[in-house]
C-alpha cells in the first residue's frame, strides 16, 4: 500500500523548530511517513532531498520573515527538476498579506500560529 | 521474452528501468517507491534491471540507537566521495506499530551531501516488520546497484531481526558500538559477535571506550576459527571529530579486497542468494495460503474449536495443507 | 492543642460540613486544575506547619540569602526595573532611528536585535544570507554598521543589551571600539551580551561552533571583561528560549541554572576565581500567563542559584550569589487571531515579572505573531510596563505575594522539582553531556508536544484560538522590511572593504588564526584588533570556523 511521504524542512537561518518538530511528530502519529532534515537547509538541499525521498509533500516552516524569498525558490527549483507534482505548503509567522503572493508562486497552503494539525491533515487528504 | 511483455503492459516500468539504469535521480526515486508500495510492479522492475546488478559493494551498518551510526556513515560517504565513488545510503527506521507512521530523521546527519549528485540518500520505514528490514530494502539495494552506485550503505538500528537480516543483504557488516550505553553489549554479545565483520567503538574519547575495545577483542578471540595473532578488526573512532574514520575506511576497503581475492565474498554472496530465495519462497507460500482473506476467518473458527478440544492445532493445519495440495493438483 | 492542630481540625470539619454539601449541589468546573505547566493545583492552601522556622530558612529578607524575596532591600521602592524593548531591523540607520524613538518615549535601556546572518556569523553577501538580511534584527557586517547604529547615542549614558551568542566576542569588540571612538572609557560601558551558547544547541539554533571551543570563547570573554569592562554583564543565561521551545516552568528554571553551572565550572576550570566573574553573570527568563506559577518560578530560581553559588562553588562575595534577571513576556503565548487580545496577555505577564522581582523587562507587542511590531504596537507594549509601574501600586512594597500560602507552596515545589532535574543532569555528566545525549531536547519536545495536544483536544483553552473565535479581517499596516535592503547592505560592506587598510586586516586575521589554535590564548584582544581595522564579522567567524569546525545539530525526534 502506498503511504504518503512528507518532507518537513526549515529553510533559512532561523532556529525556531518547535512548530516544525510538532508537525513532524503529529503527522507521524497520523500515519504518514515523515522525513525531517533539521534547521538551516538551503532550498537546493530541500529540493534534492524531496526528490531522492520521492515525497508527495514538502512542508516548509519559517519564522524569520524570509518566506517571500525562500518558499518560491523551493517551488521554482522543483519545477526546474521536473518535480512539479510535489506539493509545497508552508507555515510560520507569515502575514496574511503575503498569502496571495505565495500562492501565486505555487505554495498550495499556508498555516499560521494557531493552526491545528487536523487542518494540515485535511489539506493533505484533499490533494490528488 | 519476459522483457517484451513488460514493455507492453507497463511502459511506466520500462521507462523507470531505463531511467534508473542511466542513473536518473527521479527514476531511481520513483523505482524505490514502486518496490516499497507495489509488489507486483516491483518484481517486474527487478526482473527488468537484474542483469545490471552485481557490481556494487554493499555495506551494512548497524548498532544500538545513539551509537552514532548516521554520523559515521556521513564520514564514510565523505571518504568514498574523495575517491570519486558514487554512494547510495538506505537509512531504515522503524514504523510506529500504533499509527503506521514513521519519523525518518537519520539523513539529518548526512545533509551536507544533499546536493552532491554522486550521493543518493533514501530513508525507509520498516513498515510493519518489527525491528526487521522491509522486503523493499533488498530490492532497493538492487536498484542502486543497477543505477551505477559503487557503494551502497544500509543503515539499520541493531535491535531484533535486522541484525540477522543485514548480514543477508550486505557484503560486509560494520557494527557500531559506543561506551556509556548501558549493559546492552554484554547481553547482545553472543548474537553480535556472529554478524560483525568490522567492529567500531565510536565516541572513543568517552570513558570506557578502551575497556569496550578489549572486551570485544576478548569475545572475538573465543570465536571459532580465530587464530592467535589474527589482525584486530576493532576500530576506535570519533564520528564527531572524524578521528579514526580514515582507519575505519581503510579497514573496510582492505576487507573487501581480501574477501574478493580469497573467494570469501563469492561464497557469501552465494549464501545470501540462497537465503533470499528461501525468504521469497516463504513469503509467496504464506501469501498463497492467506490469499483473499479466507484463511484468516478459517483460523478464527478453528481457534474456537481447538479451544473446545474438538481437534488439535496439528490436525487443523494438516487438513488445510491436504486441501491446498488437492486444489493444486 | 497547638495552633496547627486547631487549623487541621477546623479544616477537616470545614471539608465535611461546608465543602461536601456544596460540592453535591455545585460540582467544580473540572476534575483537576492544572497550571500552564501541567502542575496540579489544590483547591485551597493552608498555613505551613512551622511557619516562622520556614520564614527564616526559605524566605529571609530582601537583599539577604537566599534572596527569595528579592535581590535588593527596597526593590521597586528604590527604583523601577529597566524598561528595555528588544528592537532592531533593517539597516543600522533604521534601527538607530527606532532606538532614538524608544529613548524619547521613556525607555531606559537599549536592547539590540541582530538579524540571523549576523547571529550566525555570515556577512550579508554570504549565500546563506539570502532572504534573511535585516529581517529579525539589524544587519551588522563591520564596525562601520555599529558606528551608524549608535550614532548620537552616548554609550556612557545608556546601557545596551545585545542578543548575540555564537559571535558575541565580535559584537562586544565592536561595541568597545565604538565606545573608544566616542571617547568613553571601557569601565564606563554598561550592558549585557547574551553569550549563552548552550541554550542555542537545545532551543534557539543560532550556534556556529561545537561546544568545546564555544565554551572557550565564553571564558575568554569572562576573563577579558573582569579586567577591563567591570560594568558589563558578560553573559545572560537564558531560559527564555527554552520556554519558547515548549518547556515547562520547572524545566525553564532547571535547564537554565544547569547551563549556569556549566559556565561557572568552565571558568573555574580555566583558572578564574569564582568571585572575579560571578557577580557579572545575569539571567533571562520568560513570563507566561499563569501568574502565580510564574511569580513562584522567579522566586524559586533566585533561591536555588544562591544555594548553588554558595554551596557548590563556595562563592564568598554576596554579589556572586545574586540571580539578577531580565524578563521578556512569552512570545509563544501570543496569538495571530484577534491580536489585540495579546495586549491583555502581555499585561498579565508584565505583572508576573514585576511581582517576581525582575531587574529589567521587555514587553512583546500585540502583532508579533503576525510580523515585526509597528511603532504603535511597541508604544502600547511599553505603556503596559509604565501602567504597571506607575498606576497599579504593586511596586509599593517588596515581594507583595510573599507569604501567600499558594505562592510559597508553588515556590517550594518548583524548587524541588528543578533540583531533581539539576541532579539528573549532573548524573549525566553535566549539561554538555546531557545535550549530546539528547536528554534536554527530548524533555523539551515532549512537553511542547503535550501542550499542543492539549490545545488541539480542547483540554486547554486559548481564547480566540480554540474558543471564542470570530471571523476576522486581515490586519493592516504591518511592518515590512524592504527586500532590496540586502543589496544596499552588500554595497555598503563592499565599500568598507575597499577603503580599509587590507594589509592590516590580513595581518590581524592571521594573528587571530594562530591564536585560535593555541588553547591558552585569550582571543578577545585579537578580535578587538581585527574589528578596529574593519575586518568583517563574516571574515572573523570564517577564521574561527576553520580552526573550530562547525556544530552539527543533534536531533532526537
Amino acid at each position: 500500500m502506498a503511504k504518503k511521504r512528507i518532507l518537513i524542512a526549515k529553510p533559512g537561518l532561523d532556529g525556531h523548530d518547535r512548530g516544525a518538530k510538532y508537525v513532524a511528530r503529529a503527522l507521524k502519529d497520523a500515519g504518514y511517513e515523515v522525513i525531517y532534515t533539521g534547521i538551516r537547509q538551503t532550498p537546493e538541499a530541500i529540493v534534492s532531498t524531496a526528490i531522492q525521498e520521492d515525497v508527495d509533500f514538502i512542508g516548509l516552516s519559517l519564522l524569520s520573515g524570509a518566506h517571500n524569498e525562500l518558499f518560491p525558490r523551493v517551488v521554482e527549483l522543483l519545477d526546474n527538476k521536473g518535480a512539479e507534482d510535489i506539493i509545497v505548503f508552508g507555515g510560520g509567522v507569515i502575514p496574511i498579506d503575503d498569502f496571495d503572493y505565495l500562492k501565486s508562486k505555487g505554495v498550495k497552503a499556508i498555516f499560521t500560529p494557531g493552526a491545528q494539525i487536523k487542518d494540515i491533515i485535511d489539506f493533505i487528504e484533499l490533494q490528488n | 521474452m519476459i522483457n517484451c511483455c513488460i514493455r507492453k503492459i507497463f511502459p511506466e516500468i520500462e521507462n523507470l528501468s531505463n531511467g534508473l539504469i542511466k542513473g536518473d535521480t527521479r527514476s531511481i526515486a520513483k523505482a524505490l517507491s514502486v518496490v516499497e508500495n507495489c509488489r507486483d510492479k516491483g518484481e517486474l522492475l527487478i526482473n527488468r534491471i537484474f542483469l545490471e546488478t552485481g557490481k556494487s559493494s554493499v555495506w551494512g551498518v548497524t548498532g544500538p540507537p545513539g551509537s552514532g551510526k548516521s554520523s559515521l556513515v556521513d564520514k564514510l560517504i565523505e571518504k568514498e566521495r574523495s575517491l570519486s565513488r558514487k554512494v547510495a545510503v538506505i537509512a531504515v527506521d522503524p514504523t510506529s506499530p500504533f499509527s503506521g507512521g514513521a519519523l525518518l530523521g537519520d539523513r539529518l546527519r548526512m545533509q551536507s551531501h544533499a546536493t552532491d549528485p554522486g550521493v543518493f540518500i533514501r530513508s525507509m520505514a520498516s513498515r510493519g516488520r518489527l525491528g526487521g528490514l522491509s522486503n523493499a530494502s533488498f530490492d532497493a539495494v538492487k536498484i542502486f546497484d543497477a543505477a551505477g552506485f559503487n557503494t551502497v550503505i544500509i543503515e539499520t538500528v541493531g535491535v531484533g531481526q535486522s541484525e540477522i537480516e543485514i548480514v543477508e543483504l550486505s557484503d560486509l557488516v560494520i557494527l557500531v558500538l559506543a561506551p556509556g550505553m548501558g549493559d546492552d553489549i554484554q547481553a547482545m554479545k553472543a548474537g553480535i559477535m556472529e554478524i560483525g565483520d568490522i567492529f567500531v567503538v565510536n565516541k572513543k574519547d568517552k570513558d570506557g571506550a578502551e575497556k569496550m575495545k578489549t572486551e570485544i577483542e576478548y569475545a572475538l578471540s573465543l570465536k571459532e576459527g580465530h587464530h592467535k595473532g589474527d589482525r584486530s578488526n576493532v576500530v576506535m573512532t570519533s564520528a564527531k571529530s572524524g578521528e579514526g574514520t580514515d582507519m575505519l575506511h581503510r579497514e573496510i576497503c582492505d576487507q573487501v579486497k581480501l574477501s574478493s581475492s580469497s573467494g570469501g565474498l563469492r561464497e557469501r554472496k552465494l549464501r545470501n542468494t540462497k537465503k533470499e530465495i528461501e525468504r521469497i519462497f516463504n513469503m509467496k507460500i504464506s501469501e498463497l495460503f492467506y490469499e483473499k482473506g479466507v484463511m484468516s476467518s478459517k483460523i478464527e473458527q478453528a481457534a474456537v474449536e481447538i479451544q473446545n478440544k474438538s481437534m488439535s492445532p496439528y490436525e487443523f493445519v494438516g487438513k488445510e495443507i491436504s486441501l491446498f495440495k488437492g486444489a493444486n493438483k | 492543642m497547638s495552633l496547627n492542630e486547631i487549623i487541621a481540625k477546623k479544616f477537616s470539619s470545614w471539608e465535611k460540613n461546608v465543602l461536601e454539601k456544596l460540592l453535591k449541589k455545585f460540582p467544580e468546573r473540572q476534575k483537576e486544575f492544572l497550571t500552564a505547566s501541567s502542575e496540579k493545583v489544590e483547591r485551597l492552601y493552608l498555613p505551613f506547619e512551622n511557619e516562622q522556622e520556614k520564614y527564616i530558612r526559605d524566605l529571609g529578607f530582601p537583599g539577604e540569602f537566599p534572596f527569595t524575596r528579592g535581590i535588593q532591600p527596597t526593590m521597586f521602592r528604590g527604583r523601577l526595573w529597566t524598561m528595555r524593548q528588544y528592537a532592531g531591523f533593517g539597516t543600522a540607520e533604521e534601527s538607530n532611528q527606532r532606538y532614538k524613538f524608544l529613548l524619547s518615549q521613556g525607555q531606559t535601556g537599549l536592547s539590540i536585535a541582530f538579524d540571523l546572518p549576523t547571529q550566525i556569523g555570515y556577512d550579508s553577501d554570504h549565500p546563506m544570507s539570502e532572504g534573511e538580511v535585516g529581517k529579525v534584527g539589524v544587519a551588522i557586517d563591520s564596525l562601520k554598521d555599529m558606528e551608524i547604529l549608535f550614532d548620537g547615542i552616548p554609550l556612557d549614558k545608556v546601557s545596551t543589551s545585545m542578543t548575540i551568542n555564537a559571535p558575541a566576542s565580535v559584537l562586544l569588540a565592536m561595541y568597545i571600539a565604538v565606545g573608544e571612538k566616542q571617547g568613553v572609557p571601557r569601565e564606563k560601558l554598561q550592558g549585557t551580551i547574551q553569550n549563552d551558547i548552550l541554550k542555542e544547541y537545545v532551543a534557539r539554533g543560532t550556534y556556529i561552533f561545537p561546544p568545546e571551543p564555544s565554551m572557550r570563547l565564553i571564558t575568554n570573554i569572562f576573563e577579558y571583561c573582569s579586567g577591563e569592562l567591570k560594568n558589563f554583564n558578560t553573559i545572560s543565561i537564558s531560559g527564555y528560549h527554552i520556554r519558547e521551545a515548549g518547556s515547562t516552568a520547572v524545566q525553564e528554571v532547571a535547564f537554565t541554572l544547569s547551563n549556569g553551572i556549566e559556565y561557572v565550572k568552565a571558568a573555574v576550570n580555566a583558572g578564574l576565581d569564582v568571585d572575579s566573574f560571578a557577580g557579572r553573570l545575569s539571567f533571562f527568563f520568560n513570563a507566561h500567563n499563569d501568574l502565580f506559577e510564574e511569580v513562584a518560578k522567579f522566586r524559586a530560581a533566585r533561591r536555588i542559584w544562591a544555594k548553588i553559588m554558595r554551596d557548590k562553588f563556595s562563592a564568598k562575595n554576596e554579589k556572586s550569589l545574586l540571580l539578577r534577571f531580565h524578563t521578556q513576556t512569552g512570545g509563544s503565548t501570543l496569538t495571530a487571531q484577534q491580536p489585540d487580545n495579546n495586549i491583555v496577555r502581555v499585561a498579565i505577564q508584565t505583572l508576573a515579572a514585576v511581582l517576581g522581582g525582575t531587574q529589567s523587562l521587555h514587553t512583546n507587542s500585540r502583532d508579533e505573531a503576525l510580523a515585526l511590531p509597528t511603532e504603535d504596537s511597541v508604544r502600547i507594549a511599553l505603556r503596559t510596563q509604565q501602567i504597571v509601574g506607575y498606576e497599579s501600586g504593586v511596586t509599593n512594597t517588596v515581594d507583595p505575594l510573599g507569604g501567600s500560602y499558594f505562592v510559597e507552596s508553588l515556590t517550594d515545589s518548583i524548587e524541588s522539582e528543578a533540583q531533581t532535574y539539576i541532579s539528573k543532569i549532573e548524573s549525566l555528566g553535566g549539561m554538555i553531556s546531557a545535550i549530546e545525549k539528547g536528554f534536554i531536547q527530548k524533555e523539551i519536545q515532549d512537553s511542547a508536544y503535550k501542550y499542543q495536544k492539549d490545545i488541539e483536544s480542547n483540554e486547554r483553552i486559548v481564547v480566540g484560538v480554540n474558543k471564542f473565535s470570530v471571523e476576522e479581517k486581515p490586519p493592516k499596516g504591518l511592518l515590512r522590511v524592504d527586500p532590496k535592503l540586502r543589496d544596499l547592505q552588500i554595497k555598503k560592506t563592499t565599500e568598507v572593504k575597499k577603503n580599509r587598510n587590507n594589509e592590516k586586516v590580513k595581518k590581524n586575521l592571521s594573528a587571530l588564526k594562530v591564536a585560535s589554535s593555541d588553547p591558552n590564548a585569550n582571543l578577545m584582544p585579537f578580535i578587538v584588533d581585527a574589528v578596529k581595522e574593519y575586518a568583517t564579522l563574516g571574515e572573523i567567524c570564517s577564521v574561527l570556523r576553520e580552526t573550530f569546525g562547525e556544530y552539527k545539530e543533534n536531533i532526537v525526534l
